[in-house]
C-alpha cells in the first residue's frame, strides 16, 4: 500500500521527462507544476474546476490540474502546455486569432489538442461540447472554434 | 490550494481499505474514501470538509471492473464518467453522466464519487434507480449487495467505514427505450433545474428525478399515475405533479412554481417519446 505523509520526494513523468518533486498529499498538481517545477503555463484561475485555465493532459485526457492532487499523478503521463512544442493547434490559434489576452490560451490549447487526438473527425456538437469546459473572458470562442476546425480538416 | 494537511493512503485490496478506515477512524483522523476527488478538493479549499487521512480507492481491482459478464453489467466505483460514456454499455447512464459538469471534470469524477457526494443532485443515480440496479458495498462485516432503491434514500445510507465497490445492472435493462431530459436555468453546463430519466420496461414507465426536490428520487406511486392508461395524458401529468411526495425546491435556480411548469413540459416530452412503445 502506498502511504505518503508530509513533504515527500515524488517521481513524476512530466512532458516525457522523469522529474522529482517534493510535495505533500494536500498539494494540488497545479501548485506543484507552477511552484516546484516552474511550469507556469497552467494558469490559476478559479481554482475550483470552473474556468479551465489550469487544464493539462493526464494520459492524453484533459484534466483541470486544480482538481487533482500531486500524489495522484504518480505513474501517469502528464503533459503541460510546455510539452506541446509546435503542435498543429498552436499554429492554428495564431493563424485564426484564437486568443486576445492569452490567460486562458494554454488551457484551451490543451483541450483542443486532446480533442484532435480523441476525436479527429469531431462534429460541431462535439467541438462545442469540448470547448464548454473552458472560459475566455475576451470571448474568442468563435476564433478558437475555427482554429480547432482547421486542424481537424487537415487530419 | 488546500489549507490543511492530511496523510494519503492508496490500498491495493478492499480488506486493506476497510481495515485502514477503521484504524484511522479509531485514531480520530476522520478518514475519507477518495475517488476522483473533485468535490473533496473544491470543498476542502474553502474549509467545507476536513480530514487527516484520505484513502484513495483507485488501486483496488474490484473498484476498477467495467464490463458485461454473464448477463450483468458491472461498473466499479472508481470508473470515471468519461469511461462510462466512452464504453457506453448502458446508453441511458452514458447520456446522463455526459451532462454532469463538463467533459474535463467527467475525466476525473468517478461513479462512486457521484453517488456518495454531498452535492444534492447526484444525477448518476437516476439511471440506476430506473434500471433496478444493485450496489455492492464492502465494510468491516464483509460484503453486501443491495438494491439501489433500498440503499439510496435521499442519499447513500452507508454504515460507517463502508465503501461503494460496484454497481450491477441486469443486461435486460441496458437497451430498453429511454429518455433523458435535463433543464438548467441558463447554461448547458450547470446543476439541473430538473433532470429526469425514464425507461419503459414491459409497457411500464420507470421515472426518476433530480433537482426537483432536495434529493434525487424515484417514486412508485408517481409511476402508477403516469402509467394509468385510463386517464388522459394531461390528467396524468397534472396528478403526478400534485402528488410529488417531497417539497419542491425553491431556490435561485427557480421557484417551485416554475419547476412545476417546467416539469409539466418535460413529462409531455416523456409521454410523446414513448408513444410508440406504450
Amino acid at each position: 500500500m502506498l502511504i505518503i505523509s508530509g513533504n515527500t520526494p515524488l517521481a513524476l513523468n512530466i512532458n516525457g521527462e522523469e522529474r522529482e518533486v517534493i510535495a505533500k498529499p494536500s498539494d494540488t498538481l497545479l501548485y506543484t507544476l507552477r511552484n516546484e517545477l516552474g511550469l507556469t503555463g497552467a494558469k490559476p484561475g478559479c481554482e475550483n474546476g470552473d474556468c479551465g485555465a489550469c487544464t493539462i493532459l493526464v494520459d492524453d485526457w484533459p484534466i483541470k490540474s486544480c482538481l487533482m492532487l500531486t500524489v495522484e499523478a504518480i505513474g501517469k503521463k502528464i503533459t503541460t502546455i510546455e510539452g506541446l512544442k509546435n503542435a498543429p493547434i498552436q499554429k492554428a490559434f495564431v493563424e485564426n486569432w484564437g486568443f486576445q489576452c492569452g490567460y486562458c490560451t494554454s488551457g484551451f490549447l490543451m483541450v483542443c489538442h486532446s480533442l484532435s487526438i480523441h476525436h479527429p473527425n469531431a462534429d460541431d456538437y462535439t467541438i462545442e461540447e469540448w470547448l464548454q469546459s473552458n472560459l475566455c473572458r475576451c470571448t474568442s470562442y468563435q476564433e478558437i472554434g475555427e482554429a480547432v476546425k482547421s486542424i481537424l480538416k487537415q487530419k | 490550494m488546500i489549507p490543511f494537511n492530511f496523510d494519503y493512503y492508496k490500498p491495493n485490496t478492499l480488506a486493506e481499505a476497510v481495515n485502514l478506515y477503521a484504524k484511522l477512524d479509531s485514531q480520530g483522523k476522520e478518514p475519507i474514501y477518495y475517488g476522483g476527488g473533485t468535490e473533496f478538493i473544491s470543498m476542502a479549499r474553502v474549509h467545507n470538509v476536513k480530514t487527516k487521512a484520505v484513502i484513495d480507492i483507485k488501486n483496488i481491482p474490484e473498484c476498477n471492473v467495467h464490463g458485461l459478464v454473464n448477463g450483468k453489467l458491472t461498473i466499479g466505483s472508481a470508473i470515471t464518467l468519461t469511461d462510462i460514456a466512452v464504453k457506453n454499455h448502458f446508453p441511458l447512464l452514458s447520456l446522463t453522466v455526459k451532462r454532469i459538469a463538463d467533459h474535463t471534470i467527467q475525466d476525473k469524477i468517478t461513479l462512486g464519487g457521484n453517488l456518495a457526494g454531498t452535492i444534492i443532485y447526484r444525477e448518476a443515480v437516476l439511471p440506476l434507480m430506473v434500471a433496478n440496479a444493485h450496489i455492492v458495498l464492502e465494510g468491516l462485516k464483509g460484503k453486501r449487495t443491495v438494491a439501489t432503491m433500498d440503499v439510496f434514500k435521499g442519499k447513500m445510507k452507508l454504515f460507517k467505514g463502508e465503501l461503494i465497490v460496484q454497481i450491477i445492472v441486469e443486461e435486460k435493462y441496458l437497451n430498453l427505450p429511454y429518455i433523458h431530459v435535463k433543464r438548467t436555468k441558463n447554461e448547458k453546463i450547470d446543476y439541473p433545474l430538473i433532470t429526469l430519466v425514464a425507461l419503459v420496461d414491459q409497457t411500464k414507465i420507470h421515472i426518476a428525478f433530480s433537482g426537483l426536490c432536495a434529493f434525487p428520487f424515484r417514486d412508485i406511486s408517481l409511476e402508477n399515475i403516469l402509467n394509468d392508461g385510463n386517464l388522459l395524458q394531461n390528467k396524468r401529468i397534472k396528478m403526478l405533479i400534485e402528488n410529488i411526495p417531497h417539497e419542491i425546491l425553491e431556490d435561485l435556480g427557480g421557484s417551485s412554481e416554475y419547476r412545476k411548469f417546467v416539469l409539466h413540459k418535460m413529462l409531455y416530452e416523456v409521454l410523446e417519446n414513448f408513444q410508440e412503445v406504450l
